[in-house]
């Protein structure tokens, strides 16, 4: 089978490694230029199911602030990002929410969560 | 459709239209002032050197000379009634190396025509000495006492609130369209938010002065040149002069200034450069770069590094010949009633020193229009007092607490730099002028002018303008209609 | 409710002064106290919210809001005092801070360590000198990310961004999610400026175009941006003719670099390194003057928010031992105070522990002459530490008296002495 050299860049650490691949069909055979075995998890992730964090903001009623930040618990399918924004986008919370707070459960079916990523508190009258 | 007759519409409220506001508003009578923008002084006034002219400058002879003259020795009566920053500190103009002091002799004999006094050439070491940062070349200046800096946007404010609070009318966002004539003579205007009955009209349109004057027939070959002026402006932590610092003065220009100002910030600047574009106040690399070679000039040790605001100002230059035919000039004032209509009091060509100028020029206006026959009746209860508001950056700390504790909205500093509060951005908000938009506010306070730019204030403003305005963010403006900060709320079905 | 003197203050409630204040009142402060500018804590972290945050503090990905939080809940946990939608307006050499707030008011503060944590601040248009209009829609990538993350509200729907710093980056991806058009980034720079992985997962992913060599010419518009020309610079960073291009947009943003921000430190008298921007500090984390510490972005910038914790950890932990070494150095001096008829007594301040090794001389002059006999007496109140006679006093002629060992044990009971000339 034909080797194919393709060229990626690792995004699990800050380091940014530059990676140099050879592939068969879509098996890594050699690789260049990680500088750890994660390169290796990333790769084949890329190859076979890309996945990302995805961490955007909700809209909150009554609350300190009108959004909340939340974030996916796990890298979600690439292919998914914008139809999860969609459904995301029609959320809306009510104060106070708190850290870790499930704000949709098992997102399009992927069996992971979306958490709220910090406490919202409730506005009070006075302020 | 306007059933009620103005005795006086004023075309333009930047400085000179403000000034001739305020000194008509002693006068029993019902004036309107229109400004096309939506605040007042956005025009020529929004962008000058802020300084208020000794007067050795323009050529003996011409109004100008005349009217910056009488202009300057009005400042200290004006500062005291409208409370506006004004720093009589004297001007120099630096001569370096041994030719340029042969210059400032002919500069001193020019002013003692235009009947300047105080002036005084004093020798390079006496120029070390007050400003240590001036070029060791200095080899002399001509120190003019009588000048001085000042706030400009806060003399535009301050002449502006005065007039409306003594009766006057302000119309902010409408633009004049053209004159309504019967026979020769003006009986009013036509504007984008309708039609107004006067018995006189002032044209103080500044840039669009020529344009106004010709919808009435008047002087056809007038012509406005916008010249640029572009400027740098330092962080005041970083970088001080003392003293307001020209060079000698070439033909065309008084050449490129390093000049401190009544916040305390280092400016440089402008440079001149004839445009056709009345709005065009772009910046420019080449106009920068010659301003800071010219600067450099004076002060070698300036440092870009430390620049923290570029902005750039239009100045009205016109071409109208000098009244008194002997003197061969061709960019002076007009300050007339001309002879072609009637009703019209024609104000052309007002550049710099036309902020130094305008309390003259208004008085002048009152003159031209007793002349005329007009009955100036004083009103008893005309208040020449303008209070100015608190400013929390310029009190002693003693001073800040008491003001904390009279109104706890001045303890919430908004802008970090300035240390301006939101109790001064709310008493700009509800003032007699109210302050509407971002850049209003900033003209006010000085918000948003040191070295963050705003970029820790803006949010807040918007949220309080938002708030004591009764309208939504969206609605909150930088400068008026189309400059809007915000396009729509994060999550909107547009984003879909 | 505030106390008029603090072990520690801290100034700005980021990650860098979250984490000095925890570790000051962790090594043993009493009174902590935090003053942020913003009505809550956390800094700049609240409005990323972009994940990246803790992979070396947690040995996890978190949001930043997240990673504050963990800081604020053990901040409240340990009785630290905050002063909120406060700022601190100026501090003096000898640590007194001024600041003021809508709900606290003027205050002023007194502490005995200082730790400055007021991070770094966005280099404007005007720092690069762009030239153009100046219309709105030019907008830092801060000033934009704190409209779209927290106040609700998007500045614009066509971009142009200009700088590929790690906040330019991310903004670009998180106003491609909420359906605003991200046109370009434009790097002047050869290279990109931000994190590797930032270009992957922020530009690359949603096809956003990053243009190396580049800035921007003009800005066109004049009531909101309408247009950037852009161009292509050469390898001395001057323009190529000929490769400019006028792209449409209605909104600029800036991600130009961080600057330290320092004006507090330097009303301090705190000197600061040109290069940096921020203070020049020892391994303490202490500044040039002594008791004031500096941690975080007001120090350098730094691209990792964990290292920034980390320099607020150990900067609290070298506050707090400052301001206990203080106290306690405090306890073991007795002030001297010109009583009846003194002028001045030299010196002004004593070390208890001194008269362990030997008596210690004061002088002083008096006020009006005694022509007669008088006790120069050294009082802690009504108690009389010790005393001696003159003949006559006179403003003229110095008076010493020395304090014996003996007193050793009245003296350690007294926070202040005052010395009087009265007649026999």
């Amino acid at each position: 089978m034909a080797h194919e050299h393709r060229k990626f860049i690792c995004i699990t650490c800050p380091r940014g490694c530059a990676l140099d691949v050879t592939l068969e069909g879509e098996v890594v055979v050699q690789m260049e230029g990680n500088s750890c075995k994660r390169g290796i998890d990333y790769v084949t992730g890329e190859l076979n199911d890309p996945r990302r964090m995805v961490t955007t903001t909700v809209r909150v009623r009554g609350g300190v602030h009108p959004l909340a930040p939340v974030y996916t618990e796990s890298p979600i399918p690439k292919p998914r990002i914008f139809d999860l924004l969609a459904v995301i986008r029609k959320v809306e919370l009510k104060a106070p929410v708190k850290i870790g707070d499930v704000v949709i459960e098992n997102a399009l079916g992927t069996g992971i969560n979306i958490l709220a990523s910090r406490n919202i508190p409730v506005k009070s009258e006075a302020s | 459709m306007a059933d009620k007759t103005y005795d006086v519409i004023i075309i333009g409220a930047g400085v000179v239209g403000s000034m001739v506001a305020r000194f008509l508003s002693r006068y029993k009578l019902d004036i309107l002032l229109i400004e096309k923008d939506s605040d007042i002084g956005m025009g020529a006034s929004s962008a000058n050197t802020a300084i208020v002219h000794a007067g050795y400058d323009p050529k003996p002879g011409t109004l100008k000379a005349e009217m910056n003259v009488l202009g300057n020795q009005m400042f200290d009566q004006l500062a005291g009634e409208l409370n506006f920053s004004f720093e009589r500190r004297g001007d120099y103009v630096v001569a370096i190396g041994p030719e340029e002091f042969t210059k400032l002799e002919g500069l001193r004999q020019q002013g003692l025509e235009n009947g300047v006094p105080g002036m005084v050439i004093i020798n390079g070491a006496d120029v070390r000495r007050r400003e240590p940062n001036i070029n060791p070349e200095v080899s002399g200046a001509l120190w003019a006492t009588t000048g001085g800096i000042c706030d400009p946007f806060g003399v535009v404010v301050a002449a502006a609130e005065n007039a409306v609070v003594n009766g006057v009318t302000l119309m902010t966002d409408t633009a004049f369209q053209d004159f309504i004539v019967e026979g020769r003579r003006i009986v009013g205007i036509k504007t984008n938010r309708g039609d107004f009955n006067s018995r006189w009209v002032v044209n103080s349109a500044g840039l669009y002065c020529d344009e106004v004057m010709h919808k009435a027939g008047v002087r056809p070959e007038f012509k406005i040149t916008p010249r640029k002026g572009e400027y740098y402006v330092f962080d005041k932590a970083e970088i001080t002069i003392n003293n307001v610092l020209f060079p000698v003065p070439s033909a065309t220009s008084k050449g490129i200034l390093v000049t401190t100002t009544v916040h305390g910030n280092t400016i440089i600047g402008p440079n001149a450069l004839e445009i056709d574009d009345k709005e065009d106040r772009s910046i420019t690399r080449e106009g920068l770069d010659e301003i800071w070679q010219g600067a450099l000039n004076l002060v070698p040790s300036l440092s870009l590094r430390y620049s923290i605001a570029e902005f750039a100002g239009l100045r009205p230059g016109g071409n109208a010949p000098c009244a008194n035919l002997d003197v061969k000039y061709n960019k002076d004032y007009i300050i007339e009633i001309p002879k072609e209509v009637d009703g019209l009091v024609n104000l052309g060509g007002i550049e710099s020193p036309g902020l130094t100028s305008s309390p003259a020029i208004a008085v002048r206006v009152v003159e031209l229009l007793e002349g005329a026959g007009e009955k100036l009746e004083e009103k008893p209860d005309w208040n020449p007092i303008r209070r100015a508001r608190p400013r929390f950056r310029d009190m002693l700390p003693t001073e800040q607490k008491l003001l904390v504790e009279n109104d706890a909205s001045y303890g919430r500093i908004i802008c970090r730099c300035e240390n301006v509060t939101e109790g001064e951005i709310v008493a700009e908000i509800h003032a007699p002028i109210p302050a509407r938009t971002y850049d209003a506010i900033k003209r006010r306070t000085w918000l948003g002018t040191g070295r963050c730019q705003g970029g820790f204030d803006t949010p807040r403003v918007v949220e309080i303008l938002a708030r004591e305005l009764g309208v939504s963010p969206l609605e909150i403006s930088k400068k008026g209609k189309g400059s809007e900060f915000l396009v729509r709320p994060t999550k909107d079905k547009e984003a879909e | 409710m505030l106390k008029e003197r603090y072990d520690v203050i801290v100034i700005g409630a980021g990650p860098a002064g979250l984490a000095a204040a925890i570790e000051a009142k962790k090594t043993g402060a009493q009174d902590v106290l935090v003053v942020e500018r913003a009505q809550e804590l956390g800094g700049i972290l609240q409005q990323c919210i972009h994940n990246g945050f803790g992979l070396l503090i947690f040995k996890k990905d978190m949001p930043g809001p997240a990673y504050a939080q963990h800081f604020i809940d053990e901040l409240a946990g340990l009785h630290i005092d905050t002063l909120l939608d406060a700022m601190a307006l100026n501090v003096t050499s000898e640590r007194h801070v001024y600041a003021t707030s809508r709900t606290s008011g003027f205050l002023e503060l007194d502490t005995r360590a200082l730790v400055l944590a007021m991070g770094c601040r966005e280099r404007t248009r005007a720092q690069i000198a762009l030239p153009g209009t100046r219309p709105a829609g030019v907008y830092t990538a801060g000033t934009a990310q704190r409209f779209v993350n927290i106040e609700g509200f998007m500045p614009g729907k066509r971009f142009v961004i200009l700088g590929s710093g790690d906040i330019g980056m991310i903004m670009a991806r998180r106003l491609t999610f909420e359906g605003a058009k991200v046109e370009r980034v434009l790097e002047i720079m050869p290279f990109l400026t931000g994190l590797t992985r930032n270009y992957v997962q922020c530009l690359l992913d949603y096809d956003i175009p990053l243009q190396l060599q580049h800035t921007v010419k003009r800005i066109i518009g004049n009531d909101r941006v309408e247009a950037i020309e852009s161009v292509q610079i050469d390898k001395q960073r001057q323009p190529i003719p000929g490769t400019e291009e006028i792209i449409p947009c209605d909104t600029l943003l800036l991600s130009v670099g961080l600057i330290p921000e320092n004006e507090l430190s330097r009303k301090a008298g705190v000197s600061l390194d040109p290069v940096t921007g921020g203070p020049f500090v020892d391994e303490k984390m202490q500044t040039n003057v002594p008791g004031i510490f500096a941690a975080g972005n007001v120090v350098h910038v730094y691209d990792l928010v964990d290292w920034v914790t980390q320099a607020g950890l150990l900067c609290g932990r070298n506050a707090a031992q400052y301001a206990i070494a203080e106290r306690k150095h405090h306890g073991r001096r007795v002030k001297m105070k010109a009583g009846d008829n003194v002028r001045y007594v030299v010196p002004h301040v004593l070390d208890k522990e001194s008269l362990a090794e030997s008596a210690q001389r004061l002088q002083m002059r008096v006020t009006l002459p005694i022509e007669e006999p008088v006790w120069v007496e050294v009082m802690n109140g009504e108690e009389r530490v010790t005393r001696k006679t003159e003949l006559y006093v006179r403003p003229g002629e110095m008076v010493n008296i020395d304090i014996p060992q003996s007193a050793y044990d009245a003296v350690q009971r007294a926070s202040e002495l005052s010395v009087r000339v009265v007649r026999r």
